[in-house]
């Protein structure tokens, strides 16, 4: 294709957009309205998941050294449970540490402890944190057998639900953006489909004349293109304003130190990113489909 | 409006442009027995053969439902004939690929009944489609355009839109826009069938100077006073068949 005929097509195809400005506008509000609710549920559904992470990565194990293990076999533990995979980090313990931090976490109760000055009932411990926490409780039962391990402790009922849970919403919001990227699809092309049917004279006469099948694409792409871009620029605008929002609003008012959103920048730009691709992808692919059926050579 | 036709003038078409000295189409359609069976079984033509040679006018009569049509699209490659052999200015129509029907239709002018222009275009833009689409080069573009609306008498009106002219100007703008190209061959699908008598005879004024400036013209008409006013070859199509084919011949249907 020659430079000259480029250009002629992206002149044609802007051309065109503003000529049937009606039509275009139809198309740009079926591309906003569905980008509006795929953005929302992208964020939405990156945010649980990032939320989900958060609560997984808090979860480690605490591997309880029998009270009778001499200083050997206590770091003999510690070796062992550094050969299994999946391990980030083991960290050591001792028993005075495990009960200053059991103090300090119980507060001014905790202090009764201290009082009574007996002996510490606590044992060694060793802290290990996993690359995937998924694999929390088989690595725990695996560490349970070594020897001079009294107990492993990881919360197990909660985790277990943690995990169960976080995979449960991962698959909702993976179906619901699915299901809505297709309806997004179908709308929009649908839309699409309308105004070139109205075209369809237009593309006659085009062939009557002697164009190339690309000839007449071209410029319909270019226009489907243009209708995604321009579709996405409010979902934009409500993405990044809502998260900023929301993100000063959640700030203020959170208690629960693990609900952290995931920050503004640069989460905001990548899912504008997303939801721009996503609109000029359906946009050139149903403008370019429906050109399709009135093309007959 | 009939003022703006510069009547004495001869177009200088450059038709020999393109591959005529290849001399394999002096003869510029020749159709062998062609028949065409539409898909839900309707036969529009039972064996058609003719030849029609390069700057003939030649006017295609018969009532409606005749045939006249289906042979009219398989000339521009609009059907494809179900048996038969078809040339058209040198494109093989029966082996030709569906891609090839583009560089067909760049050598045919078409002009029908009902115009066919775009109502968003200006008059200009209209007739300038045609040359965009072969690829012409901006500044041919507007010598071109400028040339073939001032031979049909519209050089005035280039910026009007459809709408704004009359039927029988719309239709001299479907003929600037066939014409640009250069075509070998014009084909009209009762070209003055919308249009008022005098309109008409504009029209066909226009047709005539292209033809003599040696085009071919091939007419699908229903109007009995132009044929029998200006004589030309006429053939008759009934039934899917040619019934008649008449040098210098009368419409021969009581219309």
């Amino acid at each position: 294709m020659r430079a000259r005929t480029f250009k002629r097509h992206i002149r044609e195809g802007f051309k065109n957009t503003w000529r049937n400005s009606w039509m275009t506008l139809a198309s740009i509000g079926a591309v906003t309205t569905t980008l509006i609710l795929v953005g929302a549920f992208l964020v939405l559904l990156l945010n649980i998941n990032h939320i989900a992470e958060n609560l997984e990565e808090d979860v480690e194990i605490k591997v309880l050294v029998d009270l009778t293990a001499n200083e050997e076999e206590t770091i003999a533990v510690g070796e062992a449970i550094e050969r299994l995979d999946n391990i980030q980090s083991v960290t050591f313990s001792t028993k005075e540490e495990e009960l200053e931090r059991l103090m300090s976490g119980l507060g001014d109760e905790g202090d009764v402890f201290g009082l009574i000055d007996q002996e510490n009932p606590l044992n060694d411990a060793y802290v290990v944190k996993l690359v995937d926490p998924t694999e929390t409780v088989n690595v725990a039962e695996e560490i349970a057998t070594f020897d001079h391990v009294e107990d492993v402790n990881f919360g197990e009922d909660f985790v277990q639900n943690l995990f169960d849970f976080n995979a449960y919403a991962r698959n909702i919001g993976l179906v619901l953006i699915v299901a809505l990227v297709f309806t997004a699809i179908f709308l929009i092309s649908n839309t699409i489909k309308i105004t070139i049917f109205a075209r369809r004279k237009e593309i006659e006469i085009m062939q009557l004349v002697g164009a190339t099948k690309w000839f007449i694409r071209w410029p319909f792409f270019v226009e489907g293109l243009l209708l995604g871009f321009l579709g996405s620029l409010v979902p934009i605008g409500f993405i990044v304003g809502g998260y900023y929002y929301l993100e000063q609003n959640i700030v203020a008012v959170n208690q629960f130190d693990f609900v952290t959103l995931i920050p503004f920048a640069p989460f905001v730009w990548q899912v504008s990113g997303i939801v721009v691709m996503i609109g000029v992808v359906i946009g050139v692919w149903g403008s370019v489909m429906s050109v399709r059926k009135f093309l007959k050579i | 409006m009939s003022k703006d036709v510069k009547k004495t003038r001869i177009f200088d078409v450059p038709l020999l442009k393109t591959n005529l000295d290849k001399g394999d189409w002096i003869t510029m359609i020749k159709m062998k027995d062609v028949k065409k069976t539409y898909p839900n079984g309707v036969q529009a033509l039972n064996g058609i053969t003719i030849d029609i040679d390069l700057g003939e006018f030649v006017y295609l009569v018969g009532q409606s439902g005749a045939g006249k049509s289906t042979f009219i699209k398989i000339i521009f490659g609009d059907e494809k004939a179900s048996a038969g052999d078809v040339k058209v200015a040198g494109h093989d129509l029966v082996n030709m690929k569906r891609k090839e029907i583009p560089m067909l239709r760049r050598d045919i002018g078409v002009v029908f009944q009902d115009f066919k222009l775009l109502p968003t275009m200006t008059v200009y833009e209209n007739v300038a489609f045609a040359l965009e689409v072969v690829e012409e080069t901006p500044k041919n573009i507007r010598k071109r355009v400028m040339e073939v609306l001032d031979q049909v008498g519209l050089k005035n009106k280039a910026r009007f839109i459809p709408d704004e002219l009359s039927g029988g100007e719309q239709q001299r703008v479907a003929i600037a826009r066939a014409i640009a190209n250069y075509p070998k061959l014009l084909i009209a699908d009762e070209p003055t069938g919308n249009l008022d008598p005098d309109t008409s005879w504009e029209i066909m004024k226009i047709l005539e100077e292209i033809n003599a400036a040696g085009t071919t013209i091939i007419m699908a008409t229903h109007s009995k006073e132009i044929v029998n006013t200006i004589k030309r070859r006429v053939i008759a199509i009934d039934g899917g068949i040619i019934v008649r084919d008449q040098h210098r011949g009368d419409y021969g249907y009581e219309s």
